[in-house]
């Protein structure tokens, strides 16, 4: 089999499968989000945290639910890596404590469901940190992302009143009735593929080339699965999903992939049944699918293409590739992760053609909303077209409206908001760093000292690691040094503005939406559902993401890629 | 309820729905080019900072023009330099004299309002006495007197005597109208002019906040406040502006890494390329346009928010009198009984209405001619002929001639009447009545006393006759997504089947204010916005209740102070055309605002490469319209973009073409144009300016 006729068999698979879990999944959710009964479980944390879980609550006490969580979380976790060396399974096997900005980096990433790794999994985090902290930050900061998204759809669902649900019982329920059961099932299928599931310890083991390398263990499966089905992306190991221990073969390669889509997708089920008309689903999915299917496509034909003798003999561009998933799933994969703010990688997306590691720094510049992270592609693609509904939608001679909601001054006010976060992050950091005397100092690909001596290339690490941060995508440009004070503090601030800021709009959105009283859809309405409005939606986003990130992108990849 | 009466007979205008379907419906105005060059002393005016930091955008392109001019003085001998200097500022003066032309269209017709503002005298009275005073000088309760040749010194209503009135100055059209006091015709405008009788007007509003001077400020644009819809735009141009001023300013640490700094010049141009200036210098100019389009009209709006409200529209509420129908019952049929000849019936018919000056006896003589061929005669062509006219207590009219006696009217009267004379009813003639009624129609019945004996011959079908085109109207209203609720003080059966007939979606029949008032409130708390027209005062409640009120020029002041809109010609048709004038407005909007953020992908393309193709070759790659040189890329791009604007102006100030459609056809019609024209026009119209440009000798 060509590797190419390979690739595209391995897309359509996963389509399929991605298809099929569409409804059930969806369905499933929206129960999930509008059942009136708590399980046993559930209210025994509503008792321990002490939260109603019956309460109404408007959008600030929401937020504030949201923000006191999540800052805990950044704590207990910061906290856990500085006295690392005095746990117990540590010293044992003589990990030590974590450097403090390494720390907040880190706390920070975990936290803002970005997964960006200053470290390296299996020589900085031991066991309790990895399972204790990181685990359970790859749950929860995941159902924080579910909770907001679910929290707009309500804005749009509810109306004269101020109400969004609430955010404990949302929390709860995302992480015991969704992001559990799935995982469960996910980790025995992973660990039946060969991925580890054990505490045991580092061994040392003889090299085919002769010496010894040390080999750890751990709970890897379990930390695996979430890590795609959370959109999280931070590895037990440094290679993270190209290591055989996270991702075994070539099934385990598409069964990953296929996590990482899993809950976005099927969100934009959720969505329609919420909001009453699955249909209106429908259009946010196809214009998510759009992107992600001709993303993949794109990415597909620069890796397959790429000339030179080398590469044509291995079947496309290989290097950074490994040989059990070959160019095509390496591409899927990379195009997916970086579509949904996972930033797990089975390949290196600095070794892509240079045009391929634009298309995965643009994957994330889209603003991961296609089909982006668990709950935040949703409420990100939900403020797009907010966005395009209010440009387009006065072509129809109306003011603006969606889902029957007018997108007035005070809507346009917080979307407007909402799109100017991280543009501002990824552009304002990147330039500092590139202004500072210091922080280039961490570029691998200097000018002279680099693929095509240009230094294009070392632009492009600095340019992908803080588009990575305020995107939470989490992935690395290999090359950039980012285990510097700088970076650690930089990134991870950029992490975490670009997770709660945007939050703070989108909430502050929900609840102007479901104060309005709906307009009734006539006529004259501008069609939301339609093919049309999904196709204005895929060319909005990506002629306000080109037109913001153009001058960047033709300074890194675009010099790179055309020369 | 209260319908409109117009005084003066309906001219073709009022029969015909205003703006037929195949003229160019609502098109804009005018627009010489000739304005241009008028209005460009205030184009310079506005150079302002203080008025252009209220347009964010074009206040960053004069920021970024200044920094221009001082570069440039700073490095006098570089062409380049200057040649962007000069087209930044171009650019601010286009933006300016976009909205200094939409702006002038309003100030010649202010000029014409400000002459019939000349100060007046009035004649005050106090107590018996009249005192003569400077109409400036009247206060609210004031009573004045206004005899044959005066001025009205100020609004008010009449409240003694009856005139006819000239509001030409007002509303353009020389016909008089009756003013009387009591009633629903009893308010006069300050500037209009008494042609006959004597009327004592009470002032209602001071000087100074007179009608014609809020007409002034209206028309002129100086009670001019952004709209909610304008200011939600506003807020995202100015997003769309900080997102690129960080594009931009971030550029160049990126640039000098890449070993390819930039001057501040070539940053500036590139800035206000990206910015979106072809909607920001047009927005003022279009939302002036747009309720300039209403003045021409004659229709006064008190707010922008109204007309924008207007495109946003479900639910009309149209008076039937007036608007659906002409207001007055027709014969549109003549029945005969069985064993009569229709043509029998309307020869009696006819003879029986020659003496009936009413109109519906004239309508009756017209059927019979149109019909039937039936020549009019003249009373003095029948000899010997008795003429028995209608009164309203006989409710009967007809002729004694040659022995024959034919009557006609009301059936109670009729069929009394041939009970008198010894004759018989013809069985289905009370059938035929009835269904007439059924049908919303009033039958009058036709009878004969001969040498036969007297008999009834047949039934007169007079109906309230629907406006030609309104069914048309109401099913493009219907594609457009509003529902038509027709206002009727008739009872259910005939405004159920004159509803029918015209096609109106629903009807509020033996309408009170108070069911007009709850219908308003029924609809919006569904979410909807209610348009209607009123006159009366007791419409008042219901027009201020309206999300749009249009009040009837002709109408009372507490109609006209409630409504936000003042219809001068008192068309209540017009609503239609106000609807569609607030939904071209938005168009408009949506239009440019796609236009200017799609032009900006064709200007990357120009700019990108120029500035970049020296440190990396592969950049050039890009440079797809193969531009001359950098200098003439970066230069057409921004003539471009100034161009552009004066190019638009003509289209912001007619508004984009607006036809009834549905929303689908209409967005898909309007992507194609401005959306995809959006992207392609500035590939062609940069590469044009640029093969000019390097024509000029030492830049190619």
């Amino acid at each position: 089999m060509s590797p190419v006729l390979s690739g595209v068999l391995q897309l359509l698979a996963l389509i399929a499968a991605l298809a099929l879990s569409y409804r059930p999944l969806g369905d499933y959710m929206a129960r999930v989000y509008s059942s009136e009964k708590h399980l046993r479980a559930e209210k025994l944390i509503y008792r321990t945290i002490g939260a109603d879980p019956d309460a109404g609550m408007r959008w600030p006490a929401y937020l504030r639910g949201i923000l006191a969580f999540s800052a805990v979380g950044v704590l207990f976790l910061y906290l856990l890596q500085r006295i690392q060396g005095i746990l117990p399974d540590s010293l044992s096997l003589g990990f030590t404590a974590i450097s403090p900005d390494q720390a907040f980096n880190t706390a920070a990433s975990f936290v803002a469901n970005t997964n960006w790794q200053s470290y390296s999994g299996e020589q900085a985090m031991g066991h309790a940190v990895q399972t204790l902290g990181l685990a359970v930050q790859n749950f929860v900061s995941a159902a924080v992302g579910m909770a907001v998204a679910v929290a707009l759809v309500r804005g749009f669902a509810r109306s004269r009143t101020g109400e969004l649900g609430n955010f404990w019982a949302d929390l709860v329920r995302g992480t015991v009735r969704i992001l559990i059961p799935l995982s469960v099932i996910g980790a025995i299928v992973l660990v039946a593929c060969g991925a580890i599931q054990n505490f045991s310890g580092i061994h040392e083991i003889g090299r085919l080339t002769g010496g010894t390398q040390q080999v750890n263990g751990g709970a890897v499966a379990s930390q695996e699965v979430i890590k795609e089905l959370g959109t999280n992306g931070g590895g037990y190991f440094n290679a993270n999903s190209a290591h055989p221990f996270e991702n075994p073969n070539a099934f385990s390669n598409l069964f990953e992939i296929f996590l990482i889509l899993v809950i976005p997708f099927a969100l934009t089920r959720t969505f329609g049944k919420l909001v009453g008309n699955v249909r209106q689903g429908y259009a946010i999915l196809a214009a998510m699918g759009v992107i992600w299917l001709g993303f993949t496509a794109l990415m597909m034909w620069t890796e397959y293409a790429h000339h030179g003798p080398a590469l044509q003999a291995a079947g496309g561009a290989m290097e950074g590739k490994e040989q059990r998933f070959g160019v095509g799933a390496s591409a899927i994969f990379a195009t997916t992760t970086t579509l949904t703010s996972t930033g797990a990688v089975d390949s290196f997306h600095s070794s892509f053609t240079g045009l391929g590691g634009g298309l995965t720094l643009l994957s994330m510049m889209l603003g991961e909303i296609a089909p982006g992270g668990v709950g935040s592609g949703l409420y990100g693609m939900l403020v797009m077209a907010i966005i395009a509904v209010f440009i387009a939608g006065l072509m129809v001679g109306r003011t603006p409206e969606y889902l029957g909601k007018k997108i007035g001054t005070r809507e346009i006010k917080l979307a407007a908001c909402y799109i100017l976060i991280t543009p501002t992050l990824v552009l304002g950091f990147t330039a500092l760093s590139m202004a500072l005397s210091s922080p280039p100092e961490s570029i691998l690909n200097v000018k002279g000292n680099s693929v095509d001596g240009s230094g294009a290339h070392g632009f492009s690490e600095v340019l992908y690691a803080f588009t990575s941060g305020a995107n939470n995508n989490g992935s690395a440009f290999a090359g950039l040094n980012a285990n510097t004070p700088w970076y650690n503090t930089t990134i991870g601030l950029a992490m975490l503005l670009g997770r709660f800021l945007p939050m703070v709009f989108v909430l502050a959105l929900a609840g102007s939406l479901a104060e309005q009283t709906p307009v009734p859809e006539t006529a004259g309405t501008l069609r939301t559902e339609k093919p049309l409005f999904a196709g204005l939606l895929v060319g909005a986003i990506l002629i306000i993401t080109g037109l913001t990130y153009f001058p960047a992108l033709a300074l890194g990849p675009m010099a790179e890629g055309l020369s | 309820m209260s319908t409109t009466t117009p005084v003066r007979t309906p001219s073709e205008e009022d029969v015909q729905p205003q703006g037929s379907p195949e003229s160019g419906r609502v098109s804009g105005g005018l627009f010489d080019p000739a304005q241009l060059l008028k209005s460009l002393p205030d184009a310079f005016r506005k150079l302002d900072p203080r008025v252009m930091v209220k347009a964010p955008v074009m206040f960053v392109v004069l920021i970024g023009s200044v920094v221009t001019t001082v570069l440039a003085l700073k490095d006098p001998g570089s062409w380049f330099g200057w040649a962007i200097t000069v087209w930044l500022w171009l650019t601010v003066l286009f933006a300016n004299l976009a909205e200094a032309v939409a702006e002038g269209r309003g100030k010649a017709q202010a000029d014409t309002l400000r002459k019939a503002k000349t100060d007046t005298v009035a004649r005050r009275l106090n107590g018996d006495t009249e005192e003569s005073v400077p109409g400036t000088e009247l206060r609210v309760g004031d009573l004045v007197v206004c005899e044959a040749g005066d001025i009205i010194p100020g609004d008010g209503d009449v409240v003694e005597g009856v005139a006819s009135v000239d509001e030409s100055a007002i509303t353009g059209e020389s016909a008089p109208v009756i003013r009387e006091s009591g009633g629903d015709r009893s308010a006069v405008t300050g500037g209009t002019k008494v042609l006959s009788d004597r009327i004592v007007i009470k002032i209602t509003t001071k000087p100074g906040e007179t009608f014609i001077d809020r007409m002034i400020n209206l028309v002129e644009g100086a009670a001019r406040q952004k709209t909610p819809n304008e200011i939600a735009l506003n807020i995202l141009l100015a997003s769309l502006t900080i997102v690129f001023l960080l594009a931009v300013i971030t550029l160049q640490p990126f640039a000098i890494y890449a070993g390819a700094e930039q001057s501040m010049i070539i940053l500036a141009a590139l800035l206000v390329c990206l910015i979106p200036t072809t909607i920001g210098a047009l927005l003022s100019a279009i939302g002036i346009a747009g309720m300039d389009r209403l003045v021409q009209r004659n229709v006064l709006a008190m707010s922008g928010r109204a007309v924008e409200a207007a495109g946003d529209v479900s639910t009309l509420l149209l008076d039937k009198t007036g608007t659906i129908t002409y207001g007055n019952r027709q014969a549109a049929e003549f029945v005969p009984v069985k064993g009569t000849m229709a043509a029998e019936v309307a020869d009696a018919a006819q003879l029986s209405s020659l003496a009936d000056e009413t109109p519906e006896g004239r309508s009756i003589v017209v059927l019979a001619k149109e019909k039937y061929g039936l020549r009019e005669r003249h009373e003095g062509e029948l000899v010997g002929a008795e003429w028995i006219p209608f009164t309203a207590q006989t409710r009967m009219s007809g002729v004694d001639v040659d022995g024959r006696k034919v009557r006609k009217g009301a059936t109670g009267s009729v069929i009394a009447w041939v009970e008198e004379q010894g004759g018989r009813v013809a069985e289905d003639a009370r059938k035929l009545t009835d269904d007439i009624s059924q049908a919303g129609g009033t039958p009058l019945l036709v009878a004969l006393e001969d040498d036969k004996g007297a008999r009834v011959l047949g039934v007169i079908h007079l109906k309230d006759v629907v406006k030609e085109g309104m069914r048309e109207r109401f099913d493009e209203l219907r594609a457009m997504g509003i529902k038509t609720v027709m206002i009727t003080g008739d009872n259910p059966l005939t405004a159920k089947a004159i509803a029918e007939e015209a096609g109106v979606d629903d009807f509020l029949a033996e309408a009170t204010p108070e069911d007009k008032m709850a219908l308003i409130k029924r609809e919006q708390a569904g979410g909807k916005l209610v348009a209607m027209t009123g006159d009366g005062t007791n419409d008042a409640p219901a027009l201020a209740q309206a999300d749009v009120g249009v009040a009837m020029n002709t109408g009372t002041s507490a109609a006209k102070e409630a409504g936000n809109m003042v219809d001068l010609d008192s068309n209540p048709t017009k609503l239609i055309e106000i609807v569609e004038i607030g939904k071209q407005l938005l168009i408009t909007r949506g239009a440019l605002t796609t236009f200017s953020i799609a032009n900006d992908v064709a200007k990357y393309f120009a700019i990108i490469p120029a500035m970049f193709a020296v440190a990396y070759p592969g950049l050039d790659k890009l440079n797809i319209m193969s531009l001359t040189s950098p200098e003439s890329a970066i230069l057409s791009a921004v003539i471009f973009n100034a161009l552009i604007i004066v190019a638009l102006v003509p289209l912001a100030l007619k508004g984009v073409r607006y036809r009834p459609m549905s929303a689908d056809a209409m967005l898909r019609r309007n992507l194609l144009i401005y959306g995809l024209g959006g992207l392609i026009s500035p590939f062609i119209g940069i590469k044009i300016i640029d093969m000019l440009i390097s024509l000029i000798p030492g830049i190619g």
